[in-house]
């Protein structure tokens, strides 16, 4: 199952290594990992998609808090969460398709933030079911160009991760 | 030079003090460019002493012997890269066994690192799987703290390594020194008192066993809970066998303790294993050469207790019914505490099937052979030490038959690279062992491939005079491969014969040592006890043991433990 890890961790130089390296050595996958400072700038957060039966996954959890940096570990899957993923898109975007990619983004309530004479750029936030359907919305030729962050994390209502 | 304040010390000078105040008595390793003034500061002292070794990886083995063989931290001071690099295969050895060590290494200085200088190696970077923890010092401001946070990290929880690298310009920078007598780390707080439920609750287990197994390995060792360990299986009665690195947190001669488990255990403990209903399971791991095959292990059904410091250790193979996360003294403590006043059940039928599975006697072997029996002069070492040296192995048939037929009554006396798997660890391992605890007897079991992995040390062992004897198992194979290759690859003994040996009596010679070469069995006791007889020197006994000897029981790999090849003696 996919299970969305949120970790906080000491914002010290190799930490991020020391995360990726433990799951590279013990053979656990990494869908997608996310990391930046906090509001407390001594700790950064990161947010990584796994997957893995529910045993992996607690071998997962507890190797992260071995790690000597590590200050604390949530799997926000264990319950209610909000995901987001940000995605810019690059399409091709002439004359003629310039209408139906514009109509296309405003249906998936994405923003056009950059325009050139044959292309959109375009900025999609949402779960990654949602950026999924969008590129399979879109005429599969007219894509020039993808990046997307990886999923970010937090739990719902009252469900709290800080020290 | 005058200093401009007086607390004022460079990186080197704090370096010596941090280890002072940590209590640091001995230092193994090899100067080089980028610990040139530390090794300054430590000429301008006498509180530390330096072993200076012949070979980075010997030093770090021998600081992990050193810490094995007393609890201390074991400490080494090595170069930037291939100072760094050669001490690796040590650094990981004491991970896989979690042995706390600290290992400092020089570092490039800041302004070079980065730009492929003369011996930079990125230290961190190479050593981070294979620590507990790692640091790269830039600012002589966070030396002190470091330094601190690097015992205390490597001796508390479950222990293991901690490399501190420390740039030259570092060592010769000046701040205030100030070592903090404590440490707090928001990241860092190991459990010490177990769950007081799960206990309770694995108490009541206990209590219920009609077929109860106490398993424990190197956590009890460790964590210095030998006392309580032996408390409980004679309060309990229960039987009890210890993995290979646990040997010795209970008495091997009790009539309650079936020898060790695993691939190489004994059938008793094997069978004991697999067909007990509660099984306790203390600072061990369950790990592939221990319990062999998981699933064969789970197809009898058993309540499982596990007792670790370390969270990641239980149910990672094998699934557990009762955790407890905690310090094991305290744990056992407590489980001690709660069992006052009560009464396990009766378990006579339980130890009647143990006595037949023990009458097997499965390490049996043939006494009358006319070619020394390896497993022989392990008896023989027993008897003529009288059970009390602290002996250190190398990897292979030799360290197996060592831990079958060495009795070690006492924890901290067997050293070996369990993990890992390292051979060359006996010989540095053993002069740690000889510099922790002086005037004990120490024996290096060994075989000519093993031994000549670290042979360079014998140097070192003649520089600082250490009195160790090292028992060669001579038998000109690599006696473990060649057992793999004669059951599992028909008889192909690839590469594990070795031609041209060196003369080891003359080589031992040539190091300033004795040697002896025995060959025939009757010469086996008389050549030992000549050897410990000579308290001051190093002897190297070179035993020609039989070629064809293998190490029985064997659990092949990838099979259940009760699937053992036996030997054709039986």
């Amino acid at each position: 199952m996919r299970h969305i890890i949120s970790i906080l961790v000491e914002n010290e130089a190799g930490a991020l290594s020391r995360i990726s390296n433990m799951f590279s050595a013990r053979g656990y996958n990494i869908e997608s990992l996310t990391v930046a400072p906090t509001e407390d700038a001594s700790m950064s957060r990161m947010t990584v998609v796994t997957k893995g039966s529910d045993d992996v996954i607690e071998q997962i959890t507890k190797q992260l808090n071995k790690l000597v940096d590590v200050v604390k570990v949530v799997d926000l899957s264990e319950a209610e969460h909000i995901e987001r993923e940000l995605m810019l898109i690059k399409v091709r975007a002439g004359a003629k398709e310039r209408d139906d990619v514009k109509r296309m983004a405003d249906i998936f309530r994405g923003r056009v933030i950059d325009v050139s004479d044959n292309t959109y750029t375009i900025e999609l936030t949402g779960d990654g079911a949602k950026l999924d359907a969008f590129l399979q919305a879109l005429d599969q030729s007219a894509i020039l160009e993808t990046v997307r962050t990886g999923a970010s994390g937090i739990g719902r209502g009252n469900r709290i991760l800080r020290v | 030079m005058d200093r401009i304040k007086t607390e004022e010390l460079t990186g080197a000078e704090i370096v010596i003090r941090c280890l002072q105040a940590e209590g640091v008595e001995v230092v193994f390793g090899y100067p080089g460019g980028a610990v040139l003034w530390i090794y300054d500061e430590l000429f301008k002292q006498d509180k530390v002493r330096h072993v200076l070794v012949r070979h980075e990886q010997g030093a770090a083995h021998a600081a992990d012997g050193y810490s094995r063989s007393s609890h201390k931290v074991g400490v080494c001071l090595v170069t930037s890269g291939p100072g760094l690099t050669n001490a690796v295969t040590g650094i990981a050895t004491a991970y896989m066994d979690s042995i706390p060590m600290v290992i400092i290494s020089g570092q490039v200085p800041t302004h070079a690192i980065g730009e492929d200088a003369f011996q930079e190696c990125d230290a961190v970077g190479i050593t981070r799987p294979c620590v507990k923890h790692n640091f790269l010092v830039r600012d002589v401001k966070d030396l002190a703290v470091t330094m601190k946070k690097a015992f205390h990290i490597a001796a508390t929880g479950r222990p293991g390594p901690v490399l501190v690298d420390i740039p030259k310009d570092v060592t010769v920078n000046r701040t205030e020194f100030h070592y903090p007598e404590t440490i707090a780390m928001r990241s860092y707080n190991p459990v010490r008192k177990g769950h007081a439920g799960q206990i309770k609750k694995a108490v009541q287990l206990l209590l219920e066993a009609e077929r109860p197994m106490i398993y424990t390995g190197g956590g009890v060792v460790l964590s210095n809970a030998s006392a309580q360990l032996r408390d409980l299986v004679k309060r309990t009665g229960f039987p009890v066998t210890n993995t290979l690195m646990g040997l010795g947190a209970y008495p091997a001669t009790d009539r309650q303790f079936l020898g060790m488990l695993g691939m190489h255990g004994t059938y008793e403990a094997n069978m004991a294993m697999q067909h007990c209903d509660v099984l306790l399971a203390i600072g061990a791991r369950f790990d592939d050469r221990v319990i062999g095959n998981p699933a064969h292990f789970a197809q009898n059904p058993r309540k499982i207790i596990h007792i670790d410091i370390d969270p990641s250790s239980i149910s990672k193979r094998v699934k557990v019914d009762v955790p407890i996360v905690g310090n094991i003294p305290d744990v056992l403590g407590d489980f001690l505490g709660l069992l006052k006043d009560a009464k396990p059940k009766s378990i006579a039928g339980w130890w009647k099937q143990i006595h037949d599975w023990r009458s097997k006697d499965c390490l049996k072997y043939d006494r009358d052979s006319k070619v020394i029996k390896p497993q022989f002069v392990l008896e023989k070492l027993y008897e003529v030490t009288g059970g009390e040296a602290i002996v250190t192995s190398d990897v292979g048939q030799h360290q197996m038959w060592a831990a079958q037929f060495y009795k070690f009554e006492q924890p901290r006396r067997w050293i070996n690279s369990g993990g890992l798997g390292t051979m060359g660890f006996g010989l540095p391992a053993a002069m740690g062992a000889v510099l922790a605890n002086p005037g004990a007897t120490v024996a290096c079991v060994t075989g000519e491939s093993s031994i000549q992995m670290c042979l360079q040390e014998l140097s070192t062992c003649k520089q600082y005079r250490l009195p160790i004897k090292i028992i060669n198992l001579n038998n000109k194979y690599m006696g473990m491969v060649r057992q793999w290759q004669q059951f599992f690859h028909g008889n192909r003994y690839s590469e594990s014969y070795m031609d041209a040996l060196p003369d080891f009596v003359k080589l031992a010679e040539g190091y300033g040592h004795s040697g002896l070469l025995v060959d025939k069995p009757a010469d086996v006791e008389p050549a030992l006890r000549e050897a410990f007889r000579r308290k001051k020197d190093l002897v190297f006994l070179d035993f020609i043991t039989d070629q064809a000897e293998n190490v029985y029981p064997m659990v092949p790999g990838g099979k259940g433990i009760t699937e053992m090849i036996l030997s054709e003696d039986l």
